[in-house]
């Protein structure tokens, strides 16, 4: 430990560390370039093919309920994985699911990204009373766990799509406001804001031209390892029924609603299961990467 | 040491403080909080009744200075659903979320301790790249799918364990490995860096210079000084397992607080969830207080440190 405090101390900026570009060190380790090539796949499936999807998602066969996997057509139809105990396409819902999982990470994370970045970024800066009181704000709300803030949220605002994007922002944004503030105390001290300062420049041009670059690697990273906890709490909570609501499909749901039917078709809540663990796993592999390439300060932190 | 002990105590009420405002803001933000305290067939009078019992009538800061005052009385109102008062009924199911939550604890340490030494003695080895392999599928894997998963195997196709419920220990088999085996893919991780860190120590060599045995060198000098951080992680850890398993409690009908907060937001009994989420983070933050304080006792370093500052 004693050795590795110099190391923290050395100084950082973007253009230093461009031996070779972040993403080619990212991708030339075996874990990066899994992660890439399994998201890779995945952000196909979700934001492509889901727009072709084999059947209508919502269509239900009353006739042929809990058939499972096979490619062997019947009545007339192929059910590559097989139909629910409404007789609709789970491979249809999957990637339709897949889409709708997407979406809510790939929109929540960056509006909690900005919302932590604009109050770690002012409080830290600006210090006063307004510091202490987001402080004491995000400090309370770090001490209820998420999913319970989550829930008594959901319980105010209800359920569905843009609900569950405001209750996961709600949640999410605490742990940058944390960091950011802590990155800025000690950057606003440092030599280049002090000289900035000297020549006049104003306090927003400080923070967006000199503040702003120096925390971008931090956030970036911590926003990467927020991706995975995003997709999980938005999956247990339309598992749970609080989440997205029929009939749009999403994987947490569908798990939620195979839930009865373990006993006779295990495959029901195996293939959103499968699916969800890859989706994580391929956020997981690349988050870890991300963070010794960009920011080894950050190692061993579990997500935001 | 006083000092200390005095500031922390005073980190942890501000919180405190901050959570019930939090609760406070939250009833009063979806503009009308007497629909939210009321079942849906719920009558014009119905709704006057509850104004007036709880003073929503009232100026916002009365109100405000008012709903403190009864949470610190321990009055955190009736469960219409129930019609029993929320204090009560969550005293009825702290205990089994307590005994969940330490099984898990168990889990988390045995399993996560023993996988993390596995992999920093034999750094390099197929054994390291077993157990970080498994230790990051536990971290991908939700829990909810996994407890579905063991459900499958051990509870349909096996019949070795009962499905749900709260009974005998092979009731708090399978959950308290669901909730305990996320916890101990971190803690494993976190082992491994802490053990490599220390392994690489001058103490290490000159202990094995001197001719102590491995496990001598491993049990008594390394893991005792790896141990910090991981008992940090397992202290935040535990904080999270009571205050945090509503899905694991969900899906093995196990009888505790997260159940109890789960099924309040569906049958939409908003004091209970009220409740729960005022609870919860009393619990987290006074499990956060007793870590702090055991860490401070230790590792003297912190405590010197936290005096100075």
């Amino acid at each position: 430990m004693a050795g590795s405090t110099l190391v923290f101390e050395a100084p950082r900026s973007a253009r230093s560390a461009g031996r070779a570009s972040p993403i080619l060190r990212l991708l030339r380790t075996p874990s990066g370039a899994v992660g890439a090539a399994l998201l890779g796949i995945l952000l196909v499936a979700g934001f492509g093919a889901s727009f072709a999807t084999p059947y209508d998602p919502a269509a239900q066969d009353l006739r042929n309920t809990v058939h499972p996997p096979s490619l062997v057509p019947v009545r007339g139809s192929v059910h590559l994985l097989g139909t629910d105990q409404l007789g609709r396409d789970i491979l249809s819902r999957l990637l339709v699911g897949l889409r709708i999982s997407l979406l809510v990470a790939l929109t929540v994370v960056p509006l909690s990204t900005a919302l932590g970045l604009a109050v770690g970024m002012v409080t830290g800066y600006r210090g006063g009373w307004l510091d202490v009181a987001l402080m004491r704000l995000v400090d309370a709300q770090l001490s209820i766990p998420t999913l319970l803030l989550a829930v008594a949220v959901v319980a105010v605002l209800g359920t569905g799509l843009p609900q569950i994007v405001a209750v996961l922002v709600i949640a999410g944004w605490p742990g940058y406001a944390r960091v950011v503030r802590a990155e800025v105390l000690a950057l606003r001290e440092r030599e280049f804001a002090a000289a900035a300062r000297a020549v006049g420049a104003s306090d927003i041009r400080i923070l967006a031209q000199h503040v702003l670059p120096n925390v971008l690697p931090t956030v970036l990273v911590l926003g990467t390892l927020h991706l995975p906890v995003v997709i999980i709490f938005e999956a247990a909570l339309s598992f749970l029924g609080l989440g997205i609501q029929p009939p749009t499909p999403s994987l947490g749901q569908m798990i939620g609603q195979a839930q009865d039917l373990v006993w006779q078709a295990w495959w029901m809540p195996t293939i959103p299961g499968v699916t969800i663990t890859l989706v994580v796993l391929a956020f997981n592999l690349l988050g870890d990467r991300m963070r010794d390439v960009l920011d080894p300060r950050l190692r061993g932190l579990g997500p935001v | 040491m006083s000092g200390y002990l005095v500031r922390r105590l005073a980190l942890s009420a501000t919180a405190m403080l901050g959570v019930i405002t939090i609760v406070f803001v939250l009833l009063h933000v979806s503009g009308d909080p007497a629909s939210l305290l009321v079942t849906q067939d719920a009558t014009r009078q119905d709704m006057e009744r509850i104004r007036q019992a709880y003073g929503l009538d009232r100026p916002l800061s009365v109100q405000y200075a008012r709903f403190i005052a009864r949470v610190a009385r321990g009055d955190l109102g009736y469960s219409y659903r129930q019609g029993l008062p929320v204090t009560e009924l969550i005293a009825d199911h702290l205990g089994a979320t307590f005994e969940l939550a330490l099984a898990s604890l168990a889990v988390a340490i045995l399993l996560g301790v023993a996988l993390g030494m596995a992999a920093a003695t034999r750094r390099g080895s197929g054994v390291d790249t077993a157990a970080m392999t498994v230790a990051l599928l536990g971290t991908s894997m939700p829990s909810f799918w996994l407890g579905l998963l063991l459900i499958i195997v051990f509870g349909v196709k096996l019949g070795w364990l009962p499905i749900s419920g709260y009974g005998g220990w092979d009731h708090l088999v399978m959950p308290a490995f669901v909730l305990g085996g996320f916890y101990a893919a971190q803690v494993s991780r976190l082992t491994r860096t802490s053990l490599l860190e220390v392994l690489a120590q001058d103490y290490i060599r000159t202990g094995r210079a001197k001719g102590l045995r491995d496990r001598v060198v491993l049990f008594k000098h390394a893991l005792r000084n790896a141990a910090l951080p991981v008992l940090t992680v397992l202290g935040l850890s535990f904080g999270q397992m009571l205050g945090g398993a509503l899905i694991v409690e969900s899906i093995f009908a196990w009888p505790g607080m997260g159940r109890l907060a789960v099924q309040a937001v569906l049958g939409r009994d908003f004091p209970v969830v009220q409740g729960a989420t005022i609870v919860g983070a009393a619990v987290f933050l006074a499990v956060n207080l007793t870590v702090d304080l055991v860490y401070g006792w230790v590792d003297p370093r912190l405590r010197s440190a936290a005096q100075r500052a």
